[in-house]
């Protein structure tokens, strides 16, 4: 028999890696009861980890499915450049030694890896593929704390927590539809960001909220970040910021996850509504610049753009989930798209005349540019000019927001004064902006989950059985 | 293949696993996939065909029901592979045997057996079908006269042949790409013998649930190893009978007896094992059609090995001249109703293997994120 009046050991608010990881740890290290409260339905449950799929991990050889080497000082160089020193030293170079040491949890728990997915092989020196994905790896931790007799709760959601002289006293949550009182020795906050609620993005960003595709999950509505926050809890990150990617416009509104991307920019032009380009679409490597690229159109009138190639460009990226529009001319594709026919016709027409500086070659930077053209295109600007002509709708996916609770390297929630919370900590999303306070590095996030989830379960218990 | 809606609905979330990927390292039908960017029907009947059903996938998908795109890839392809065993059998009057094929595998099944007892109550002097015979060599012709014995084994499985044979070159015309060599049929037969894409790389197949096992894959091997056990104990009878001169039944310490008892053995653990596992599997990633289809031929073959052990066990008593009767029924049933039952999953299967391991040498598309 479920009884939740008891007062638990452990509670742990969240349901994807960083709380798994979390519960989990804190039932090995002594919690006698550790309850989850996952706000999402069984089906949906993991949070934006569902959609994940690797890790980045510190190694000092080749091990398992990771080659060469890859170094604390490499690492926190990869850090630091695209965080643009928006991260704390000391945290970050703790987290990156301890995700060398991840994998012997991860494998116990069940976790399983792969070679590098196809096309990723950028990442197969530094980041461990889930075999499956991240829905799979969820699935595990969800068995391993079902053996650990971890108790699950779905569809509940946390509402306030009762904080009383820096500690939590009791935690409100629905479960299930009907509010209850949770009492707990120790509490995890693991619950996200707060990038599906829409309500909270708009003070930032305005009606142009309408316009964004939230990537990953909608349950991430940031109710327990909002409401710690409230509660004289430190904040991290700017609180206007949100990591967005370029798009297929036709994505779902929430939880398209990684197939609704485009990877077709460096090699197409981009034009706004108005049919004209608006930034360079060959300045990096796609890995490097899909990012920005989120930021950019969502400065765009209403929010979209369109990336136009031509029957030569079409093989150079991925397949798409949602098929490129198709035409046999630029005018019927600019028509398809809704866009003005002559003036997509004379974008190109202009960039045609100054692309083809150079020798195109798909495979690296190939400094096949344009000349005298603003903006220019710095790379792969071969001439869009032989059919059919293939287009694609984007728009700004967001992933997750930067703004988190500050914590410590015990992974202890501090409170504005500077002191550490007597008995919550914090890991995943809602922490990540201690670490990763700009830019993003592929696969961080689940290494910021797993580190810090394990410390919060460890002190956690700790906490609960002292 | 036809433009079906199952296979509109394979094509569908193929184009979306092609732009996930994330389930490259289950098994063969991932890598397969990403040669494509657009799907004909042929390659979807081959895809169909490649997959094992081990449903790592569908636990794994991000995007299955009740997401709402769906994906739901066990439960497509074994509808598109149900359509498949349909297009492609010869001839092509007999396909529609696959559109109620659990109705038509168990009155196969009855048939065979009323028909062999029915003539061998009608054939023999009365009363010697409840004889006890001494284990004798000629003891099982005095039941069933050996020539209609080795006609209607030939007859049957002269023609079981002949269609499997036609019905894998309609298959092949449409699915298959040039290229057999040994190398690539070296690599099928590892794959078919050792099951590896059961096997979630290494891990076992989700029964049920999200946990992983091997359960399935071993059951399967019970059953596949034991069917081929019977099948050279058959053989080894046939040629010591035709070619040796010596007649059945056999001293137990025998090729024909000692292959028979193992695979007999084998085949009823398997069988009875895969259909337990019917009855507690999640329905979800399953079809509903290939249910009937999978109970008629597992329960047939589990009669088979049942009737055969037990003929085994009390061919020295009266029980014997109806047990033989009852066993060879169940037999003629098999080989009458063999290309259109399941079975045929393992011709097409073979052959959507020997394609992948044509096609593991191909080189592949660059791109990613």
């Amino acid at each position: 028999m479920l009884d939740l009046d008891k007062a638990w050991d452990v509670v742990v608010l969240g349901g994807g890696n960083a709380a798994l990881c979390a519960a989990i740890t804190a039932r090995q290290s002594g919690a006698q009861s550790v309850l989850v409260v996952e706000s999402a339905p069984r089906a949906f449950r993991g949070g934006n980890s569902r959609h994940t799929r690797n890790l980045r991990a510190m190694h000092d050889k080749p091990t398992g499915v990771l080659t060469e080497q890859y170094l604390e000082d490499e690492y926190w160089d990869d850090l630091l450049r695209v965080t643009a020193g928006n991260t704390d030293e000391a945290l970050a170079r703790m987290t990156i030694r301890a995700s060398a040491g991840v994998f012997g949890f991860m494998q116990e728990c069940g976790v399983r890896f792969q070679p590098s997915l196809t096309g990723t092989l950028n990442l197969s020196r530094t980041n461990a593929f889930f075999l499956g994905g991240g829905k799979a790896l969820v699935n595990a931790y969800y068995v391993t704390a079902e053996k650990l007799g971890i108790t699950v709760l779905y569809d509940s959601e946390a509402l306030e927590l009762h904080m009383q002289d820096g500690s939590v006293r009791s935690v409100d949550i629905t479960y299930r539809g009907f509010p209850r009182t949770i009492t707990a020795r120790a509490v995890v906050a693991a619950s996200g960001g707060f990038q599906a609620n829409l309500d909270w993005m708009r003070q930032h960003w305005g009606d142009a909220v309408d316009n964004f595709v939230i990537r990953g999950t909608p349950y991430n509505r940031g109710r327990v970040l909002k409401n710690l926050l409230d509660q004289g809890v430190a904040a991290i990150g700017d609180p206007t910021q949100c990591h967005a990617v370029a798009l297929d416009a036709r994505a779902p509104k929430f939880d398209g996850g990684i197939t609704t991307r485009l990877d077709s920019v460096p090699f197409s032009i981009v034009v706004n509504r108005n049919g004209d380009r608006f930034y360079d679409e060959g300045e990096d490597v796609w890995p490097k610049r899909y990012a920005i690229w989120g930021r950019l159109i969502a400065q765009q009138p209403d929010q979209i753009a369109y990336s136009i190639c031509d029957a030569r460009a079409f093989q150079y990226f991925m397949p798409s989930v949602y098929p490129a529009y198709r035409a046999d001319t630029l005018g019927e594709l600019a028509t398809m798209m809704k866009l003005d026919p002559a003036k997509v016709a004379a974008t190109v027409a202009a960039f045609n005349a100054a692309a083809g500086h150079g020798n195109f070659d798909n495979s690296r930077l190939d400094g096949c540019h344009t000349e005298g053209l603003t903006p220019p295109k710095t790379n792969w600007a071969r001439a869009i000019e032989t059919g059919p002509f293939y287009g694609y709708p984007l728009r700004p996916g967001i992933t997750f927001t930067y703004l988190g609770v500050r914590v410590n390297e015990r992974a202890q929630v501090l409170m504005e004064d500077g002191r550490p919370a007597g008995n919550l900590f914090a890991s995943g999303e809602i922490m990540a902006g201690n670490i990763l306070g700009k830019g993003y590095l592929a696969g961080f996030g689940m290494t910021i989950g797993t580190v810090f989830g394990r410390l919060a379960g460890e002190g956690a218990a700790r906490h609960a059985r002292n | 293949m036809r433009e079906t809606d199952a296979i509109a609905e394979a094509r569908r979330e193929m184009e979306i696993c092609n732009a996930c990927r994330y389930c490259e390292g289950f098994c063969a039908v991932f890598p397969a996939m990403e040669l494509h960017r657009e799907f004909a029907a042929g390659d979807l009947g081959y895809l169909a065909n490649l997959c094992h059903n081990c449903r790592g996938c569908y636990y794994a998908c991000q995007y299955a029901p009740p997401h709402e795109w769906g994906i739901n890839l066990p439960r497509t392809f074994a509808e598109v592979r149900a359509e498949s065993y349909e297009h492609y059998a010869w001839p092509p009057r007999f396909a529609q045997a696959f559109q109620r094929n659990g109705l038509v595998v168990a009155l196969a099944t009855a048939l065979g057996f009323a028909l062999v007892l029915g003539l061998g109550l009608l054939f023999t002097a009365p009363g010697a079908l409840s004889t006890a015979r001494p284990v004798l060599p000629g003891a099982f012709y005095a039941v069933i006269p050996l020539w209609i014995m080795q006609v209607v084994a030939l007859a049957t499985a002269g023609f079981t042949l002949y269609a499997l044979a036609r019905g894998f070159r309609n298959y092949w015309a449409e699915a298959g790409i040039p290229g057999v060599g040994p190398r690539a049929i070296a690599r099928a037969l590892h794959d078919i013998f050792t099951l590896r894409n059961l096997g979630g790389a290494g891990h076992g197949c989700n029964d049920g649930s999200e946990r992983f096992s091997m359960t399935r894959r071993y059951l399967h091997h019970a059953m596949f190893y034991g069917f081929l056990l019977c099948f050279v104990a058959t053989t080894a009878g046939f040629i010591d009978h035709s070619f040796l001169g010596l007649a059945a039944p056999y001293p137990f310490f025998s090729l024909p007896v000692l292959a028979g008892t193992l695979g007999g053995i084998g085949l009823l653990i398997g069988t009875v094992g895969l259909f337990a596992m019917k009855l507690i599997d999640d329905p979800m990633p399953a079809a509903r059609r290939m249910l009937a289809p999978d109970i008629a031929l597992l329960v047939l073959l589990a009669l088979i090995a049942g009737t055969g052990l037990e003929l085994l066990l009390l061919r020295a008593t009266n029980m014997m001249g109806l047990l033989l009767c009852v066993h060879l029924g169940f037999v003629l049933a098999l080989f009458v109703i063999l290309p259109y039952s399941k079975m045929v999953h393992g011709l097409y299967r073979a052959g959507a293997l020997l394609r992948a391991a044509i096609e593991r040498d191909l080189p592949r598309a660059a791109g990613g994120e």
